[in-house]
């Protein structure tokens, strides 16, 4: 993909400092820049500049943009400034997070809680409104505000192998080998989507509908970066794995009703029945195994655990309400590319 | 944790049976099913919309068996 269009000060110098070498770059622009962002009182899972300025940041560790420097990835002063952006969302998500359940530091137990933490569906419900009252455009919406994830579906996970050991390690690479397919090509979750978005008439290159994409959808990808790539985070990120694969077998059901309502069939449908089936199967691993492993292995681990799923919750509950405050009052979830809030 | 044999079988608590290893699903004809992934989870409530599979719906109905 190419570098997106910017959303404000933020991401404006940081695209234009990316597109140079780093030894040439204006960098102190970019530094006042954030300084004077992060003085302002906003919240941040809301805040377009920075969120995506985040997701460029993090871009460059995934597939990055053409017209970026490549050097960029590993920059210490480019990383200082990420971890700036990093502090100021983990502060937020921990404060939307809430309190963690209290059990025993046992698998079961932590499997028990999660599950729980899965079953509260007091949230706004996207997967009954696809289901019984989205339009064709407002399906096409749902894919694009879903495509910055699913087209790289598990790979922000992925980070996390290396980070875990024994039973986590092998209950997160038997989840991520079925994410990818099990190396079979078009059997890989991120291609499935594709195929979903190909028969709406969609592009499905990654990061084609980035400037259409509003800040909140943009903070539930980032959270998952966030959590992967830092190995302290690493009960965080299977607490968010876990949640979830907790609450996608019934909502996947309900978007194929949904689609099949609006007249689709296979191959469109095939990403959501699949899921229905294969996340049946990975809450099972990622609750006990997973999550409960790694609390068992490291006990002091458990309240991140919890605070990576109810983080992961909260987030989406906020993305979910965005989705349908938009589509109840017959107006578009996506931005315009000009009407970003800067 | 013990050893998984080469074919395995785990009873997960209020949920399904998950099937791990070398077998196959074979219907009332002898024909094989596809499972179409390594380990499959196998419903136990009755009530999944794809059995033999597992769709979580046993979360829904308040399935106790453990």
């Amino acid at each position: 993909m190419h570098l997106p269009t910017p959303r404000g000060q933020v991401s404006q110098s940081l695209a234009a400092v990316l597109r140079a070498a780093p030894d040439a770059a204006e960098f102190d622009q970019l530094q006042s820049a954030l300084d004077t962002k992060l003085s302002e009182q906003g919240d941040v899972l809301f805040d377009d500049d920075l969120q995506l300025s985040l997701f460029m940041l993090y871009e460059l560790h995934y597939r990055g943009f053409e017209d970026a420097d490549e050097n960029w990835e590993w920059e210490p002063g480019l990383l200082a400034l990420r971890q700036r952006i990093e502090a100021v969302l983990e502060e937020r998500l921990r404060a939307i997070a809430g309190p963690a359940p209290q059990v025993e530091p046992q698998a079961a137990n932590v499997a028990d809680a999660l599950f729980a933490l899965a079953a509260d569906d007091s949230g706004p419900s996207v997967s009954r409104y696809v289901a019984r009252n989205a339009t064709k455009d407002q399906a096409r919406e749902f894919l694009i505000l879903k495509s910055m994830y699913q087209l790289k579906e598990a790979d922000p996970h992925t980070w996390a192998i290396p980070k875990l050991d024994g039973r986590a390690k092998a209950a997160m690479v038997e989840i991520q080998a079925d994410e990818y397919g099990n190396g079979a090509l078009p059997k890989m979750h991120s291609e499935l989507y594709r195929a979903t978005m190909r028969g709406l008439g969609l592009d499905d290159s990654f990061g084609a509908y980035v400037d259409k994409v509003p800040a909140i959808f943009l903070a539930s990808v980032n959270l998952i970066s966030l959590f992967g790539m830092h190995r302290r985070l690493r009960g965080a990120i299977t607490g968010h794995l876990a949640i979830y694969e907790m609450t996608s077998s019934i909502p996947n059901a309900a978007y194929a009703r949904g689609f099949r309502r609006l007249g689709f069939e296979s191959p469109v449908t095939d990403y959501f029945d699949e899921h229905v089936e294969a996340d049946a199967v990975h809450e099972q691993i990622a609750g006990r195994d997973l999550a409960g492993g790694l609390v068992e292995a490291e006990p002091q681990l458990m309240a991140d655990v919890f605070f990576g799923a109810q983080a992961a919750a909260a987030v989406d509950v906020l993305a979910g309400k965005w989705q349908l405050n938009a589509w109840q009052n017959g107006i578009s979830a996506l931005y315009e590319a000009a009407e970003v809030n800067a | 944790m013990s050893e998984p044999k080469e074919t395995s079988i785990t009873v997960c608590p209020r949920g399904p049976l998950l099937v791990r290893g070398d077998f196959e699903i074979l219907d009332e004809d002898n024909q094989q099913l596809d499972s179409r992934r390594g380990t499959v989870a196998l419903c136990r409530c009755g009530a999944s919309a794809i059995k033999p599979f597992c769709d979580g719906t046993h979360k829904l109905n308040k399935f106790e068996n453990r």
